[in-house]
């Protein structure tokens, strides 16, 4: 994970009591989003930190997986704050996605995206807008944005390139017992 | 060592592309002292460079020049420039290829006289039959090296193997085993046996599945009779005043365009780009395209009915391990109409990986109905189906009107619709593979929609009359003596095999056929 040199010069301890809280697992400031649990900050180049940290939950959201951290998830969606760095018609396009979503929450009566506490209310959100181009550029972009992570396919059992431990043929490509 | 030839030496074969049956051709041409020019859109990879990681091997081998779709497929909605998963090197798809290598059924060489005239359906026979593809199939084997042939062992089962051998055997199926393979079981040929790497559609790192890529292409260069040229893409097929072809004109890697003259032209750039190629090639005299009077160019485009099934059971699987095509069960090959539809299939093992599992179990899923099957990544084994498809005149590709590639050349569109046919087959299929895994304890089972095309047939397909078909029982066009074509286009009808042993053995024929023909003179 990126950290800015001034995220860096503070403690973490400092950093998260400069921002404010996003949800229950994230914190956004000046630049930055950041867990509030795990060891991981983010610095934003175009998007609001806020807007990231309504990316992060909305790809959990998406394709939840109990067992990935967060970092993963924003890892994923990292991609987008880059491409909007150079495509202001493209950082427009997220923000007003986001805006959208919180506007759809506060309607619903949960103030916002993350503040909506329950995975059952957030996915009826987007089950509204799910063939939208903006929900389809962040589902679209996890699919390869998270799944292609090396480091989550031990969360899967997937163990990767073979060929430089000689295949599996002396390495159990047969050996299963419960049939 | 590799010969030289000069762009205006009319004394050479041109042969487009290096896959199935253009590497084929090029080295059986090469071996009878024949002068062949190889000319490949991609580069050359070999083994060493092979990329045990799926996208990234994607990213160094698919082509991926921009394509269109249009039709009710659901590729279209999904992939909408992704058609077909094809390779664009030396050696083509069959650096990606699995290795399954079988041979047709007697009565699927006459289809038409078997189904009778189903509604919809372009069925024609081929104008070959069963008996004189015999000996060409026992060389296509041998050169390929094909398991459970010619003596040579068949490959272990891995651990999707069991669990698919295991619901067969409990459902009652007989006909199931590893497979006829192109992927050495035991050394052969300067290459080693599998070892169970599970990358073979990212290519065979070890080299022991078969791929002209490392088999063909440099025999056929060893003689000094073969030129293969890397990073040639063709644009247009030439031809003189006697409507005779005379050369073709490429890009090489800069963009620069070159015309190597020819005295026979044998197009192999698969069933996209082979008709794209003549229908690009279109000049006053041919204002359809070469080889078209029949208008059949870029129809009857099939691509097999398929589909897969993935299934989740209490306990792991690890199905990626070892071969990715790891077996067969053949009992649903056969035509029976009593199943609601004419034709068969076949059930292969599958494994793809973490990657492309999120791409392709359900494209466009989400929440944790897609999620919970991801969960269950270690404990799924997965089969492929693979079953004749009914050819369709509409089923086609042709040239886009506005979009143009790189080159400024048009590109195509690949317009596919499923017949009634595949339809109630597809049915079936996902109803047995659901079954099959049921049998041995299966949690959950998830049918699979169909991938981009791996199989790509029928675009110039083989007829005995002209009038039916573009080219005639040797892959000789029916219109132009010294044009023919040499890959799975050619296919009249599909069978429920997968294609490429057939490709090579009608390469090895053709081959032969046309030594004879430039012998005499005729070509
Ligand atoms: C993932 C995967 C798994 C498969 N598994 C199996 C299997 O188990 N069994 C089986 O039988 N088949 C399998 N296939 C299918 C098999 O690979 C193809 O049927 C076969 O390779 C097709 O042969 P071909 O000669 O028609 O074309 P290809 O092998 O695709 O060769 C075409 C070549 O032409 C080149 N080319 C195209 N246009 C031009 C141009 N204009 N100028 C110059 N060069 C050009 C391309 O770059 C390519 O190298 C598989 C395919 C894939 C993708
Ligand atoms: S499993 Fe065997 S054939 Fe497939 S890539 Fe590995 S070594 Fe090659």
């Amino acid at each position: 994970m990126t950290e800015t040199r001034a995220v860096r010069a503070m403690t973490r301890r400092e950093l998260l009591s400069s921002g404010v809280a996003a949800g229950a697992a994230m914190v956004v400031g000046g630049g930055f989003v950041a867990s509030a649990t795990e060891a991981w900050a983010m610095e934003t180049k175009a998007l609001q930190p806020a807007t990231m940290a309504t990316l992060i939950q909305m790809s959990r959201d998406i394709y939840p997986h109990d067992r990935i951290a967060d970092r993963h998830y924003a890892l994923a969606v990292k991609a987008h704050d880059e491409k909007a760095a150079g495509d202001p018609d493209f950082a427009k396009m997220i923000e007003d996605g986001v805006a959208g979503l919180d506007a759809a929450a506060a309607e619903a009566g949960h103030g916002s995206y993350l503040g909506t506490g329950w995975e059952i209310d957030r996915v009826a959100l987007l089950r509204a807008i799910e063939d939208g181009g903006f929900f389809q550029t962040i589902r679209g972009g996890l699919v390869v944005g998270l799944y292609n992570q090396k480091d989550v396919w031990p969360v899967f059992g997937y163990e990767g390139s073979s060929a430089e431990y000689g295949g599996y043929l002396e390495r159990g490509f047969d050996d299963i017992a419960w049939l | 060592m590799a010969a030289p030839f000069d762009l205006s030496d009319d004394s050479v074969v041109v042969i487009i592309g290096t896959g199935a049956g253009g590497g084929t051709l090029a080295n059986e041409l090469a071996q009878k002292g024949i002068s062949v020019v190889a000319l490949e859109a991609g580069g050359r990879h070999l083994p060493n460079d092979y990329i045990n990681d799926e996208w990234e091997s994607f990213g160094q081998l698919a082509w991926l020049d921009m394509r269109t779709t249009s039709g009710d497929w659901r590729v279209s909605r999904d992939f909408p420039n992704l058609p077909a998963w094809i390779v664009k090197a030396v050696g083509g798809s069959t650096v990606h290829w699995a290795g399954a290598s079988l041979r047709f059924q007697e009565h699927e060489w006459r289809v038409r006289t078997e189904y009778g005239d189903i509604e919809g359906a372009n069925l024609l026979d081929w104008p070959i039959t069963a008996d004189e593809m015999d000996p060409w199939y026992a060389k296509a084997e041998e050169k390929i090296g094909v398991t459970r042939t010619g003596g040579r062992p068949g490959l272990p089962g891995n651990n999707n193997y069991k669990v698919f051998e295991a619901g067969a055997k409990k459902l009652g199926y007989t006909q199931v085993h590893t497979g006829r393979m192109g992927i050495n079981s035991v050394e052969r040929d300067g290459r080693p046996a599998c070892q169970q790497t599970g990358f073979c559609f990212q290519g065979c790192k070890f080299g022991a599945k078969w791929s002209t890529a490392y088999t063909e292409i440099p025999k056929g260069e060893a003689t000094g009779n073969l030129e293969v040229r890397e990073h040639a893409h063709v644009l247009k097929i030439e031809h003189g005043e006697d409507g005779r072809v005379t050369g073709v004109v490429y890009a090489d890697k800069e963009g620069n365009q070159h015309r190597q003259a020819a005295r026979v032209v044998a197009v192999a750039g698969n069933s996209i780009e082979s008709p794209r190629l003549l229908l690009n090639s279109a000049s006053a005299m041919f204002p359809d395209g070469l080889a078209n009077s029949s208008g059949q160019v870029g129809r009857n485009y099939m691509r097999h009915m398929t589909g897969s099934v993935y299934a989740i059971f209490p306990e792991p699987v690890r199905m990626w391990r070892g071969t990715t095509m790891a077996g067969i069960i053949s009992d649903e090959s056969r035509n029976d109409p009593a199943r609601g539809f004419v034709g068969g299939y076949e059930m292969e093992t599958l494994s793809i990986g973490v990657p492309f599992m999120a791409a392709f179990l359900d494209p466009g899923a989400w929440g944790r109905e897609f999620s919970s099957a991801m969960d269950g990544y270690e404990n799924m084994a997965g089969m492929w189906l693979v079953g004749e498809d009914m050819p369709q005149e509409s089923n086609r590709v042709t040239l886009h009107g506005e979009i143009k590639d790189q080159y400024g050349m048009p590109v195509p569109d690949v317009h596919f619709t499923d017949h009634p046919n595949d339809v109630a087959m597809r049915a079936h299929a996902y109803a047995q593979g659901a079954a099959v895994y049921d049998a041995v304890g299966a949690t959950r089972t998830m049918p699979t929609p169909p991938y981009p095309s791996t199989h790509n047939l029928g675009t110039n397909r083989m007829s005995e009359k002209p009038g039916d078909g573009v080219v005639n029982r040797f892959g000789q066009s029916h219109d132009i003596p010294n044009l023919f074509v040499s890959d799975g286009s050619q296919f009249t009808t599909g069978a429920s095999e997968n294609p490429t042993l057939t490709i090579v053995a009608l390469a090895i024929r053709q081959a032969e056929t046309m030594a004879g023909m430039m012998a005499r003179g005729e070509i």
